[in-house]
């Protein structure tokens, strides 16, 4: 019995680690007084004036931006790429699965200064369109890793059997094959969509004049001292974390219940 | 399948739906690195010091030219420069202190500006700074000063019991943890160099060796090197002594009575920063326009009391209401009383000697 | 499997293409600014100056503090991931995601949350004083500096070594406990053995960031701590010496090597056992 207790203990401790940081923000986002160290009572007005932010706003809008359109074109990519795998000779596939590691194990700092010297060796003007490569570089090795697994478990002969009848290939594929990989897809699509949300690094590298994303900004804020904006912020954030993951623990379990009724 | 295929449609609607909203907004974002389609340019890319211009100034000026503005903050010389070097046509306006502008000159990389196009600027500042100016930017061909100021002591007069006039208390162990230092190479290094009677462009490495080692030494005092986090440091009660730009001691007065500032009896290094136009910019006449809003007395007068760093706008000024603040010591001090010399560009070898030494301050 | 070999390699051309340019090109050319000087003359003084003291000095503190950040984090989640595998919580996926969920918020604001609790007058201090206790003053030390990088990277620790322990058959530790082998004797001889795969993938998740951070350190160390990330950092983004920087990342890069070789010797272990 002693040891559930100490077990419980221990796992309270460090869950008090793990989030006091951010319910400490939590609450001061809430502070009226702009001084951390004394509490103002209660007010909105930090949730107004980031709100009136136009830089930040901006910012927000373009991490958004550049999360959606890599995670998606990283996520055909991936896919595209997983299933050719299938067909390649084994030393072709180990040399595409080798390159595939580089970003994985590579330093950010590495992947971030390494993208920033070819832009600019070749001229390639820093702004929106860079970042938005370097996040789908790095975002396609774990579109992969989370579509390969699933593709090697396809059994092919439905697939085969399908263009026996009659079925075009891509026919084929989309009813037979792609069902199957399709949890894989998403939990890839959605690992690069929070890889890219949560980039510093590589952005901070990588972005130029007048781009910044919410992580290059609260950098740059922090360096001037901490606005309580960025304390609303970050509840926010956390809270728009949290639906996410309600939602896409649901999403397949969702799909799957449709995916029986059909 | 079908609940997969609205998931996948739902995100490919998402996506398609960011790609035309980054089209509506990107003429301020991306389109600002000029992919060149704007001739008649409506655009304008300033490069500012952090906090260093009233926001509402900035609304004010795109309201009556109908100009955009790109604003973008550095926080020392040194990080603006290579931004710049990297990339002259991203910015238009900028405004660099004193020795950068003397380098940015030396490489070439500076309009010649036109000073028929900047009545305004000619006659609003004054007389003496312009002479001040020429030290870095002689014929006064280049720029247009905005702010100047010196650097000195803000303390805590809770904390604080000895007299501060000297920089020599930074090195007080009484002080230990509760000292904040400048980060930049230039304004760190000045502070032994001013106390030990040396000039702050010194190229002597004796001087600079000495000056270095007792950085070091001092290091296990200092709380921390910060850029504009000492004013929020010292407001906070973090700290008892910081090093800081006379410009934001008034704004941190307000903030928090208990704080003095202090030019030591050592002399200091005395500053301007000033508006210049890069020589490849894109929107040369936007930039012209804004130095020419920005001379204006009464935006000059209220970026002074949003900023609080003093203006070499005489219009300026006059214009300020509080008699304590126009006449204030520390905005606008009698510069004869004290010690001073001004910032000089060292030259690729200078910067490169100062910058090991401060790597060595630093890796301690 | 699904496509001749032809149509195969056609698929898969845009994926290698995109990968070799924006990925083996940058890499090389991390290689070829590294070992040549600004008249582009080939030198190895960029590696070299890794040797410098100042240089020297800032490998062997982040070296120190990566590895500090990782034993600890390595202490803390290893008792954690037992508790977690052999609770009999019906929801497991839950806890760990409780455990993980900070993961998901910025990482920088999650720095930030430790600048403004440690500060003298921050929250944990006022706290203290509350307390009538004695205020602690680790902000811009070191200790902060490893404390944000384990507050930032355990996840990354908590993860691998809990599908380890949760994939081993708990018929084997029965048996070992049955053949009389002590609560310790089976952590020691088959827990620890059977979760090294686990164990050296979370070392090399949280070593290797730790190693080359540049933000933790200028957020929690008040510019005074400098890691070789940060002389990285002021290479490339202050006295914009690409050479020195390239050179400097190469040195960074072996150790990136080190990690690989070691988890691919562990991977390729695992699967032959």
């Amino acid at each position: 019995m002693a040891r559930k207790t100490f077990e419980k203990i221990y796992m309270a401790v460090i869950l008090v680690f793990m989030y006091a940081p951010i319910v400490t923000m939590i609450v001061l986002s809430f502070n009226e007084s702009k001084s951390r160290a004394k509490w103002g009572g209660f007010s909105m007005k930090w949730y107004q004036a980031l709100f009136h932010d136009s830089a930040i706003m901006r910012a927000l809008w373009n991490t958004l931006s550049v999360a959606l359109i890599s995670a998606l074109i990283a996520t055909v990519i991936g896919t595209v790429t997983c299933v050719a795998l299938m067909g390649l000779k084994s030393k072709s596939r180990a040399v595409i699965m080798g390159i595939t590691n580089i970003p994985m194990i590579n330093a950010d700092i590495v992947t971030g200064i390494s993208l920033m010297l070819l832009f600019q060796v070749i001229g390639f003007k820093r702004g929106f369109w860079t970042v938005l490569i370097s996040h789908i570089t790095f975002n396609i090795p774990f579109v992969m890793l989370s579509v390969l697994p699933r593709l090697k478990q396809v059994e092919p002969s439905v697939y085969e059997a399908a263009q026996d009848l009659g079925a075009t290939k891509v026919y084929a594929f989309r009813k037979t094959v792609l069902p199957d990989i399709m949890p894989g897809v998403i939990s890839g699509a959605l690992m690069a969509f929070t890889m890219s949300l949560d980039d510093f690094i590589i952005t901070y590298f990588t972005k130029g004049v007048g781009f910044d994303t919410l992580s290059t900004k609260i950098y740059a804020s922090v360096k001037k001292g901490i606005q309580p904006e960025i304390y609303a912020l970050s509840a926010i954030i956390f809270v728009t974390v949290l639906l996410l993951l309600f939602f896409s623990d649901r999403i397949p379990k969702w799909a799957n219940k449709n995916k029986q009724e059909t | 399948m079908k609940g997969y295929q609205r998931v996948l449609s739902t995100l490919v609607l998402a996506s398609v739906a960011c790609v035309f909203a980054l089209g509506g907004c990107g003429s301020n974002t991306s389109g600002s690195a000029g992919t060149g389609e704007a001739s008649a340019s409506k655009e304008l890319v300033v490069f500012n010091w952090a906090e260093y211009i009233d926001p509402e100034v900035i609304t004010e000026f795109e309201e009556e030219t109908g100009i955009t503005v790109v604003y973008e903050e550095f926080s020392t010389n040194e990080i603006m420069y290579p931004l710049l070097a990297q990339d002259p046509s991203a910015y238009d306006v900028l405004c660099p202190s004193d020795y950068m502008i003397s380098k940015l000159i030396e490489q070439d990389m500076l309009l010649e500006l036109d000073m028929e196009k900047l009545p305004t600027a000619r006659e609003q500042i004054g007389e003496q700074y312009w002479k001040e100016s020429e030290g870095f930017d002689p014929g006064n061909k280049y720029s247009v000063p905005y702010c100047w100021g010196t650097v000195g002591i803000l303390y805590n007069t809770t904390m604080v019991d000895d007299v501060v006039d000297s920089w020599s208390i930074l090195w007080d162990e009484k002080y230990a943890g509760q000292i904040y230092m400048q980060d930049s190479v230039r304004d760190l290094l000045m502070v032994p160099l001013m106390m030990k009677g040396y000039s702050i462009n010194t190229l002597n490495e004796n001087e600079l060796e000495e000056a270095t080692q007792m950085l070091i030494d001092q290091k296990p005092l200092v709380q921390g090197y910060f850029i504009d986090q000492v004013r929020d440091k010292m407001i906070g009660g973090e700290g008892a002594l910081g090093v800081i730009y006379s410009g934001e001691a008034i704004f941190t007065q307000r903030e928090n009575p208990d704080l003095e500032y202090v030019i030591p009896k050592e002399g200091t290094n005395v500053w301007i920063d000033s508006w210049v136009i890069s020589k490849e910019a894109k929107n040369v006449e936007n930039a012209y326009a804004w130095i020419e809003f920005m001379s204006r007395p009464e935006i000059a007068v209220r970026n002074f009391e949003y900023i609080t760093y003093s203006t070499p706008n005489e219009g300026a000024r006059e214009l300020i209401e509080d008699e304590d603040i126009k006449n204030s010591e520390i905005a606008f001090p009698d510069l004869s009383k004290y010690k001073l010399e001004t910032f000089l560009y060292l030259g690729e070898e200078g910067d490169k000697l100062y910058n090991d030494y401060w790597m060595r301050i630093k890796s301690e | 499997m699904f496509n001749s070999r032809k149509a195969s390699a056609g698929l898969s051309s845009p994926y290698v293409a995109w990968m070799t340019i924006f990925i083996i090109v940058p890499l090389l050319m991390v290689f070829y600014f590294g070992l040549t000087d600004a008249g582009g003359a080939f030198t190895f003084a960029n590696v070299a100056s890794i040797a410098s003291p100042e240089h020297l000095k800032s490998l062997l503190l982040a070296l120190e503090l990566s590895f500090i950040s990782t034993v600890i984090c390595f202490l803390i989640a290893y008792p954690l991931a037992l508790i977690l595998a052999h609770s009999r919580i019906s929801s497991q996926g839950l806890i760990i995601t409780i455990f993980i969920l900070p993961m998901w918020m910025n990482f920088l604001l999650r720095t930030m949350a430790w600048m403004t609790l440690l500060e003298g007058t921050g929250v944990i201090n006022t706290i203290l004083s509350f307390l009538h206790l004695p205020t602690q003053h680790i902000i811009n030390t070191p200790a902060a500096i490893v404390l944000g990088m384990v507050y930032n990277f355990l996840p990354f620790m908590i993860l691998p070594l809990y599908n380890a322990v949760s994939r081993i058959d708990p018929a084997v530790i029965e048996a070992a406990r049955d053949l009389g082998a002590g609560r310790f004797q089976t952590l020691w001889k088959i827990t620890l053995p059977l979760s090294a795969g686990g164990i050296i993938s979370g070392v090399t998740m949280v070593f290797i960031p730790a190693l080359t951070t540049f933000a933790i350190s200028t957020l929690l160390g008040g510019s005074k701590v400098l890691l070789i990330g940060n002389v990285i950092e002021s290479y490339f983004m202050l006295s914009y010496d690409v050479h020195l920087g390239s050179g400097l990342s190469l040195v960074l890069m072996v150790f990136i090597i080190i990690n690989m070789v070691v988890s691919a010797v562990s991977d390729a272990k695992e699967q032959t056992d």
